[in-house]
């Protein structure tokens, strides 16, 4: 393709810019490549082609994600969309223990959509696949009718590499396993409604999103054999844990008392009538590991920028099998379901 | 938050609980029933907040909780639901409402169903917020769906007052509030009710004070104590309703005197007073109609009157024929006991209404309670040990 310096002039997005004419390739020119820049990316071709060798080096197995993202406002306090689209797919990829490589970016923009909006949606989507240390080799973008779309959605797949050795899945649960969080609970769900302004609520609750591969990099160095992770996002620390309990025919105790939660995050909670639990995260995972490990594993994820909140929250038994109960900080127990639907708040 | 901490004492809790046990053993001894004493918690936040801190796992067996009628979403009848519907489908409205409201089942359709075939409804936090949208939007009629005992309703007769000061024209209130008091003494009269003490709603009596409570000791002789909503409240107001009832007393007594006075709120009395009129009849599912226990918009306020702005069809649905909802609202059976308790009633697909709002006793017996892990208090004998010391 050829190489024009083309420059967005407009500023905001016409059915032009998805129309495969100039003004997409200046949109492309400009605005995508612009922040994404690397040499994969850089020739245009329709795929980004990926050397066999180099990811060989990083494992025996390929690990594939993809995710799309939705989310209203576009920007709130801590983060934005492409900085949440960059991140939910690294994630997904470490979760597996992988080391997240690369990333491809499929933007669906509405009409009318700022294109200083897009600048730094992007802009914050290449700060955050370097933070990560992934990049952003191959995409697409495509343009419709105003109302046809809510300003921007974004879909990310992501390629990782699989340690060798390293087997994590949600079936490997054992009894006296110890369950991990690497932090407050809550802070993305509670910071999202929040920001939607539609409650007199004064606190400032920002998002937890952040790339934890390096975190779980960290937790395969103590313990390589982690039986079960995955990032609590939507459904919080609840859903996770119910699809663990069901996939490994076990019962999860969780302690109340030992959940790290904002002082903001439970107040607003209490006023809502809502359980943190299962508000959503972006930056936080569950970890089910052999009770041997679990304390020096909180000492080195604490050690760690993505993990100083870790803590031991409870622990796996085997009965009764698929269920997830809490210990109430105040002596009594209950049940930890899953949701129905998503959760609304109460009337009083 | 200290000061919920301070209600959520683990330590405290073992030494009442110590102290409830001794009591029911009291009252066992005197009266050998044949059956657990059972005390009634007239208001939804009451049962989910006993079901969140599992204080049913950590009482004696002899003590049972029976969920009373004062979740408002669950006992709003079907017909009331597919009246809200009719409304919202109508041109150019907004239908407002609370969140746990969307999804209560009509005959044919909910709220949130409603919304996803493409009419206008919102979830607001406050009717205020509702009359905010309708002053935003003059072109179209804003409805708020106004439901709830003594609680929501002063914030209902604020906003209408709003709104007349204002000038709003594009602002109504499909009113379906309902008052506590007629409610209470229903149960009561209900000739197969077993109940031994009231745990009175902390809320409602914010507004309506503890007066209108008396006759519930005076004429029917059973103890009431109005409890807040923290897990000590709970606890230290049940041991309050048994210590009378060991003393052979009925009385009305405030444990929630932090929040309630005596006298309730006179601002808000006087709002609901102005705003509101008590209704002949209204029907609650589950328990048929009740005299006088729903209120409707005065005439002075007919403008801001969705039943009399728009036509509302006033269908009357009964309840399907297997929902035991009125037995378990009057705590003549539990909620596991309904015949179609999680087979054709699950809060997925709910039947009647118990099952819809977390704070139905259905739902909530669903969701927290329907399996058994009373083995599940693992660090009661260390709590005991440090409540000894
Ligand atoms: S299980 Fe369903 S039908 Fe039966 S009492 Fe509960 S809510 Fe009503």
């Amino acid at each position: 393709m050829q190489r024009g310096r083309g420059k967005v002039r407009d500023t905001t997005i016409t059915l032009a810019h998805g129309s495969g004419g100039k003004a997409m390739r200046d949109l492309i020119q400009d605005v995508i490549l612009g922040a994404f820049n690397n040499p994969l990316l850089a020739p245009l071709e329709d795929q980004a082609v990926i050397g066999l060798h180099e990811l060989a080096r990083g494992g025996d197995r390929l690990a594939f994600t993809t995710d799309t993202f939705v989310v209203h406002p576009l920007f709130f306090p801590g983060g934005d969309i492409g900085q949440l689209a960059v991140n939910g797919t690294v994630n997904d990829l470490a979760m597996s223990g992988a080391r997240p490589l690369y990333l491809s970016c499929g933007l669906v923009l509405e009409e009318g959509l700022p294109v200083e909006t897009l600048r730094r949606v992007t802009q914050s989507m290449r700060a955050a696949a370097d933070l990560a240390g992934v990049s952003i080799v191959t995409g697409d973008t495509k343009v419709v009718e105003r109302g046809a779309a809510d300003k921007l959605f974004i879909n990310t797949a992501g390629l990782g590499v699989v340690p060798t050795g390293v087997n994590i899945s949600a079936s490997r649960a054992r009894a006296g396993d110890q369950v991990i969080v690497n932090g407050y609970l809550g802070d993305h769900g509670c910071a999202i409604l929040l920001a939607r302004n539609e409650l007199a609520l004064e606190t400032e609750v920002e998002t937890d999103c952040q790339p934890l591969a390096d975190l779980v990099a960290t937790m395969l160095s103590v313990c390589p054999d982690i039986h079960c992770l995955r990032d609590a996002t939507r459904g919080g620390l609840a859903t996770v844990l119910n699809e663990f309990a069901q996939a490994s025919r076990v019962a999860i105790r969780l302690h109340e008392n030992a959940l790290p939660l904002r002082e903001e995050v439970r107040g607003a909670c209490e006023i809502l009538g809502l359980d943190p639990l299962y508000l959503a995260n972006e930056g936080k995972l569950v970890a089910l590991v052999p009770a041997a490990f679990a304390e020096p594993l909180v000492a080195a994820m604490r050690a760690h920028p993505a993990g100083q909140q870790a803590a031991i929250v409870g622990e796996v038994v085997e009965a009764p099998a698929g269920v997830v109960m809490l210990n109430t900080g105040f002596g009594g127990g209950r049940i930890v379901d899953l949701l129905v639907g998503e959760q609304l708040p109460r009337i009083c | 938050m200290k000061f919920i901490d301070e209600f959520r004492d683990p330590v405290k809790a073992q030494v009442l609980l110590k102290e409830i046990e001794q009591l029911v053993g009291r009252i066992e001894r005197a009266r050998a029933l044949p059956r657990p004493l059972q005390i009634m918690e007239v208001c939804g936040g009451h049962t989910h907040a006993i079901f969140r801190y599992g204080l049913k796992q950590m009482l004696p067996p002899a003590v049972e909780f029976v969920h009373g009628p004062g979740c408002p979403v669950c006992v709003l009848p079907m017909g009331r639901v597919d009246d809200c519907l009719s409304l919202a489908e109508q041109p150019g409205v907004i239908f407002t409402t609370f969140g746990d409201a969307l999804r209560v089942p009509g005959s044919k359709q909910s709220l949130l169903q409603a919304k996803a075939n493409g009419a206008d409804v919102r979830m607001v936090y406050s009717p205020l917020d509702a009359l905010k949208l309708a002053r935003e939007n003059p072109q179209r009629e804003v409805i708020f769906f106004g439901l709830g005992f003594e609680t929501t309703m002063p914030s209902t007769a604020m906003t209408l007052l709003a709104a007349r000061r204002a000038g709003v024209r594009n602002f109504s209130l499909f009113c379906n509030h309902i008052t506590i008091i007629p409610t209470i003494k229903a149960i009561l009269d209900s000739p197969d009710l077993h109940l031994d003490g009231f745990l009175g709603p902390g809320h409602v009596s914010l507004v309506i004070g503890t007066q209108p409570y008396e006759f519930i000791a005076g004429h029917y002789h059973k103890p009431i104590v109005i409890a807040g909503f923290e897990p000590l409240d709970l606890l230290q107001s049940l041991w309050m309703v048994l210590k009378q009832l060991a003393e052979g007393r009925s009385q009305v007594e405030n444990q929630y005197a932090r929040v309630v006075p005596a006298t309730g709120n006179r601002a808000a009395l006087a709002a609901l007073q102005e705003v509101f009129e008590l209704r002949e009849f209204f029907e609650w599912r589950g328990l048929g109609s009740i005299d006088h226990s729903g209120v409707r918009i005065r005439a002075a306020f007919a403008e801001f009157d969705a039943e009399r702005k728009f036509s509302v069809p006033n269908l009357k649905i009964a309840d399907p024929k297997a929902c035991q909802c009125g037995e378990v609202l009057k705590g003549v059976i539990k909620p596991h006991e309904c015949k179609v308790f999680g087979t054709a009633c699950t809060p997925e697909t709910p039947l009647g209404a118990l099952m819809v709002s977390s704070e139905g006793a259905c739902a909530a017996y669903y969701n927290f309670g329907r399996i058994d892990i009373s083995g599940l208090r693992g660090n009661a004998p260390e709590l005991e040990r440090r409540a000894a010391v």
